[in-house]
């Protein structure tokens, strides 16, 4: 039942994902690219890690891809033109490229089998074991991303901040 | 129970589909989004890892993957709003000089 589970949602994953590379229209792409993290979100919960599932889906769905759709929108890109020189060279060489690049990378993997049920499933407790973890032993790069987070935050003003 | 084999394929495939897409997109906004589907790829290796091994450390490098990936997502959305403003293009094949 869990494999026929993985099995949809990983299809919902690749099929969004393959959305996201081919479509013309940024907007389309960006909604695809929602679905699809919708999607690896599910399998974070089904992996028993419901803290980052949650994360994945507020974060990532709902900050981030907010903020690539008020850019989509903002700057209304032309649809992109698929010339047909690209399109032959993506079928007869990125794909089966991508295709060897996905063959190399699987190959080293060997049957690591099924996994032990040795992350508590109750939600509440696998929090409370991510927090415990966040706050004793990588409290350290806990601080430094917030630091980065303002180096972002004080970046993007200077950035886009009109000269006087 | 999914052996962990079937979740590394997955995130591999996405992988490759995210790296083609960044190659293959001239759009800098779709290829922006290509490389977030390559990390999202990786954060699922390293949830599927930490189930594995029993423990939460990989879980913890998602988070720290996320926040990177979200401070990386708004200083590069804000050049490409400065860039796209001057060059009134978003095609990066246009954007090939160092300083204009």
């Amino acid at each position: 039942m869990e494999l026929v589970a993985f099995y949809i949602f990983a299809a919902v994953a690749v099929a969004s994902a393959v959305v996201v590379v081919l479509q013309r229209r940024a907007i389309y792409s960006a909604l695809a690219l929602i679905v699809c993290l919708g999607s690896i979100a599910l399998l974070f919960f089904q992996l028993g890690a419901p803290f980052i599932g949650a994360v994945q889906v507020i974060v990532y769905a709902g900050a981030i891809m907010v903020l690539f759709l008020f850019v989509v929108m903002l700057l209304d890109p032309a649809s992109e033109v698929f010339s047909k020189n690209r399109l032959r060279a993506l079928t007869f060489v990125g794909v089966p490229f991508a295709v060897l690049f996905v063959m190399v990378l699987t190959s080293t993997l060997g049957g690591f089998g099924t996994p032990p049920m040795a992350i508590p499933t109750n939600a509440m407790d696998q929090t409370v074991t991510v927090a415990r973890h966040l706050f004793r032993e990588y409290l350290l790069p806990f601080e430094v991303t917030s630091v980065l987070i303002l180096v972002a935050v004080i970046g993007a003003i200077v950035l886009t901040k009109r000269p006087n | 129970m999914v052996p962990t084999t079937h979740y590394l394929v997955l995130g591999a495939v996405l992988f490759g589909i995210g790296a083609l897409g960044v190659i293959v997109r001239r759009n800098v906004i779709t290829m922006f989004m290509c490389v977030e589907l390559m990390l999202n790829a990786v954060n699922l290796t390293f949830v599927a890892f930490s189930r594995m091994l029993g423990q939460v450390d990989g879980q913890i490098f998602v988070f720290f993957v996320m926040v990177v990936a979200a401070a990386e997502a708004a200083v590069g959305l804000g050049i490409i709003v400065v860039l796209s403003k001057r060059k009134d293009s978003l095609d990066v094949d246009q954007i090939d000089q160092l300083k204009w």
